[in-house]
């Protein structure tokens, strides 16, 4: 099978062979191979540890969350869009809280959108036409490996037709595998990425007088050179990682960077986008944005959606004890969140949807495996530039796709509540 | 089965002006009295009110990555609360609405039909989920045509045949509806910093220009047969003196004709109405345009009226976005897409005591008054002029000249002077109000069923509580406004869903998209599409939307 679509990190390749008969995908990298090839599942749905039918453990999921006050709906980035709006359709209606992988990760930039937008392309644009990429905080050689290839490093465009005609930078804490691939290589000191920032804008506005001869760990000199490169783009591209959005200064960096391509925009042309992790953590902001008015950390206690990051994030909630069940979809927050915040979770009734096992399993008194999207199951994924691809279903399979659990569940919760 | 009994009927397509009469309804369709059995209808007493086809919005952005992330970047928005969960959706937002609320407030307004009017071809599969999502309506979406690499170069060729089949093919893949065109090369030159400022500026790396773009497209677009014209925005939007670029594309359309519809649709027209040269002395040229645009029977345009209040300008208009953002120094969001288009999105809010934006909200009115309301519809180029929700100011507005004299001694005196808006005795009649936001819209989109009244037309209909034989629209004009904003009842598709401005039953319309497959040789674009393909960011193979993805898509063949 070609065309095939990758369903782990936010480049979402498309272009990928399926081998039905040795079960192996060709052309994705590492990172997207493991994902395709055959690896530990959840056997069974299960209660309280005991295998039971789907059927069972979906009367008693909706059974704990029509009894909990606030539920907390937590996770989406790894699965499709379909689901995803159930997912927000059930926590308006128990009057829960919606809350995705954003809020521990690139939720920063979109409180930066609010203040200052998003002066974006799609990576088909970056490809065609940035005759100079900027990495800032990212580090697509590991994270995003195919991303260089596809779209900005070498990626053969129409007028920029491969890696000769374009530049290259990275800043970065510490030489990363993509700075090796670098044109220019700036190393700021952690934290130092605002003043960074806040020193180019000061230099293309005409005021590099101003400038100390050391910003950031970054001697002036480099400075003045990346800020001449980014004059003379005709079109550039800065894609941001999580070096931006979490560490010191957080959204206020993005806020930075986003004032930074508005200034540039008014002698050449620049664009900035967020290099987003999972498959489909877009769809996990799009979605509820669409259907209740925001992308994250949502609260409908009240009957209506409410959106406030530093209250109704997932870790706040669990930190503050404020939600008495919680379904998780398609992540481990046991794995990742803080132990104040997985201190709750082990205390409330969790379900958890996933088709694989992991930390959150092991504290899930409902575990419902699933079909894997891209794979197993057929669904929309927006890539991390926005762009959406319909990810398709490769192999078949006994297990309930996301879609399918949720409805049941919702449909039980709509009888149960009457 | 419904029987609608005694309502005052308004009509414009079948020519029925205010009579007494009773409209059957039976599977969804308006049925002769022969073909249902009284006793088993369910009957709506509209004795002294006013029944009318559901309301058509034939320009709105309502679907798609720029509407969302306009919600995204502003939260702001989301905090009007329309309706709090229960037996329907929560519904939020104050002029950007969720999808949920969308739907719900065209139909307490009696509107049952809208279109997103700007759809990326590559982005159509979110534009679809985003339609699916709103209720009541049915609804549709126009891709995008002026800045794709690919247009230009069946252009630049001069293949007509091959443009025919990158239309069918684009619309087929999209499941589009028509061509939309959004400043014809302007937003190419804007990925290089600039725009195009006349019909004849070439367009940076390509020997084509925005006339050669307009003139082709149409001749295209009518050569395929499509139900709706090419769908202009034009260029130099928001610039002063704009008003000449756009009566020159108006006439673009001389030489071709069409009997069943207009062959241009220039849309949104307040935006590019502006005599002048700077914002300094901008004054209107809306009587200008009115002129053309009256003398030709071939062209249609909508109004694009702004409503003083919050607006948010979203347009594939790239290069117009940044001009505001550094205007008004507000948020700015951009999207460059792929070789195909470009988008931009910027908050606004249009103050009565500014002169700028009293000058645009006299001149969206007066396009609405001079233009002949078989040629102007209704819109606000949603949420760019305002809320859609102000539908029913803008009729009171255009029927009542002494609602107009109030409301204009309440705006910057700068109109006065700016513009004829104050001598203008014209008022529109309710029959002329009915057309503008029904039988034009419809006409103009090529929607047979939509619109009208007569047998066979969709169930869609709006009740009013307004007796046309009694009512003077000129002196009651709050009486007017009263009872367009909530209509008695909506009924969409034979079912009541909204009562007396409250939503009784939700339900989910249909998506139309147009299949002109068969009137091309696919195989004239075929090769160069592929070959494009490797400058695209997604594989030919992944590229668009099938019919089985959308909730209930309806498709319109053209033979």
């Amino acid at each position: 099978m070609e065309d095939v679509i990758c369903t782990f990190c936010g480049s979402v390749c498309d272009d990928g062979e399926f081998d039905a008969e040795k079960k192996k995908v060709k052309k994705f990298c590492r990172l997207g191979s493991a994902k395709f090839s055959e690896k530990e599942r959840i056997k069974a749905p299960m209660v309280d540890g005991k295998e039971v039918s789907y059927e069972t453990a979906i009367e008693k999921a909706a059974e704990i969350l029509v009894n909990a006050k606030k539920p907390l709906l937590y996770g989406w980035a790894s699965t499709a869009n379909e689901a995803i709006r159930l997912g927000v359709i059930l926590a308006e209606k128990l009057r829960g809280v919606y809350d995705q992988c954003a809020s521990v990760c690139h939720a920063p930039g979109t409180l930066a959108v609010i203040e200052e937008g998003l002066p974006g392309a799609t990576l088909g644009s970056v490809k065609n036409r940035a005759d100079v990429v900027v990495f800032w905080g990212s580090n697509p050689a590991e994270a995003h490996p195919r991303h260089g290839m596809r779209y900005s490093i070498s990626a053969k465009g129409l007028l920029i037709k491969d890696r000769k005609q374009r530049k290259v930078v990275v800043v970065d804490v510490r030489p990363t595998k993509t700075a090796k691939m670098a044109d220019l290589f700036i190393q700021v000191k952690p934290g130092y990425d605002y003043a960074v920032i806040s020193a180019l804008r000061a230099i293309l506005s005409g005021n590099a007088d101003v400038v100390p001869s050391d910003v950031g760990g970054v001697a002036k000199e480099k400075l003045l050179q990346l800020a001449e490169m980014m004059k003379n783009a005709k079109y550039g591209a800065i894609f941001y990682g999580l070096g931006v959005t979490q560490s010191r200064g957080r959204d206020r960096n993005v806020e930075n960077a986003i004032k930074l391509i508005q200034l540039l925009n008014r002698t050449t042309r620049w664009v900035i986008w967020p290099m987003r992790g999972h498959y489909n953590v877009v769809g996990a902001g799009e979605v509820p944005a669409w259907e209740v008015g925001y992308q994250y950390a949502i609260d409908f206690s009240r009957g209506y959606p409410r959106f406030s990051p530093a209250e109704f994030s997932a870790v706040e909630v669990l930190k503050r004890k404020d939600c008495d069940a919680a379904l998780i979809v398609a992540s481990d927050p046991a794995a990742h969140f803080p132990a104040a915040a997985v201190k709750h979770l082990k205390q409330i009734p969790v379900i958890q949807i996933d088709p694989f096992p992991n930390m959150t399993t092991l504290l899930a008194k409902v575990v419902i495996p699933s079909a894997v999207y891209g794979i197993e199951a057929e669904g929309t994924a927006y890539r991390m530039d926005g762009i959406p691809l319909r990810v398709k279903k490769i192999l078949e399979t006994s297990y309930w796709t996301d879609e399918k659990i949720l409805e049941e569940i919702l449909k039980r919760v709509e009888k149960l509540k009457g | 089965m419904l029987w609608i009994r005694n309502g005052i009927v308004i009509d414009p397509k079948n020519k029925i002006k205010a009579e007494k009469m009773d409209i059957f309804v039976k599977n969804g369709k308006i049925v002769p009295e022969g073909e249902v059995r009284r006793e088993e209808c369910r009957v709506i007493d509209a004795s002294g009110k006013l029944v009318v086809a559901g309301g058509v919005d034939m320009h709105a952005h309502i679907a798609g990555s720029k509407i969302n992330t306009g919600r995204t970047m502003r939260p702001e928005e989301m905090r009007v609360v329309r309706n709090v969960a229960g037996k329907f959706r929560a519904a939020v937002g104050r002029v950007l609405l969720t999808a949920p609320a969308i739907g719900y407030e065209y139909a307490k307004m009696g509107y049952t039909t809208s279109f997103e009017a700007a759809q990326p071809p590559i982005g159509a599969l979110h534009t679809h989920e985003e339609l699916d999502a709103i209720p009541m309506i049915d609804k549709a979406a126009l891709p995008v045509f002026g800045n794709w690499h690919l247009v230009f170069k069946c252009i630049e060729e001069k293949n007509l045949e091959k443009l025919k089949a990158l239309i069918a093919w684009a619309i087929e893949r999209s499941k589009g509806f028509g061509v939309k065109v959004v400043n014809p090369g302007g937003v190419e030159a804007w990925m290089y910093g600039g725009n195009v400022k006349s019909l004849d500026d070439q367009v940076p790396g390509f020997n084509v220009t925005p006339r050669e773009i307009i003139t082709m497209l149409i001749k295209a677009n009518e050569e395929l047969g499509l139900p709706h014209s090419v769908h202009l925005h034009c260029n130099n939007l928001g610039v002063p003196g704009n008003f000449q670029t756009t009566i020159e594309s108006i006439k673009l359309a001389k030489g071709f004709s069409n009997s069943k519809r207009q062959v241009l649709h220039v849309t949104h027209v307040q935006f590019n109405a502006y005599a002048g040269s700077s914002w300094r002395d901008a004054a209107s040229g809306a009587a200008e345009i009115a002129k053309v645009v009256n003398s030709m029977d071939n062209v249609t345009i909508d109004m694009g009226q702004p409503i003083f209040g919050h607006a948010t300008a979203m347009t594939g208009d790239a290069p117009f976005q940044f001009t505001l953002h550094k205007l008004t120094g507000a948020r700015w969001s951009n999207k460059d897409t792929e070789v195909e288009t470009g988008a931009g999105i910027v908050p606004l809010v249009y103050l009565p005591n500014n002169p700028v934006h009293a000058l645009q909200w006299a001149i969206g009115l007066e396009l609405g008054l001079l233009v002949d309301s078989n040629k102007v519809a209704l819109t606000t180029d949603y949420p760019n002029g305002g809320p859609f929700t102000e539908y029913p100011y803008v009729m009171a507005m255009l029927m009542s000249r002494k609602m107009r004299e109030g409301e204009l001694s309440k705006v910057n005196a700068y109109v006065q002077k700016a513009t004829g808006l104050a001598s203008i005795d014209v008022e529109k009649t309710l029959y002329e109000i009915i057309n503008m936001t029904r039988s034009l819209p419809a006409r103009i989109l090529g929607l047979q069923n939509k619109g009208h009244l007569g047998i066979g037309a969709d169930a869609d209909i709006a009740i009013y509580n307004l007796n046309p034989l009694e009512t003077d629209t000129s002196k009651d004009f709050e009486k007017v406004y009263k009872a367009f904003k909530s209509a008695e009842y909506t009924i969409k598709s034979g079912e009541i869903i909204s009562r007396n401005g409250e939503i009784v039953k939700e339900v989910f319309g249909r998506t139309f998209w147009v299949d002109a497959r068969k009137k091309v040789d696919m195989e004239a674009v075929m090769n160069d599409i592929r070959d494009y393909f490797q400058y695209y960011s997604v594989q030919l193979g992944n590229y668009g939307v099938e019919e089985r993805w959308i909730k209930k898509p309806e498709r319109l063949e053209v033979v």
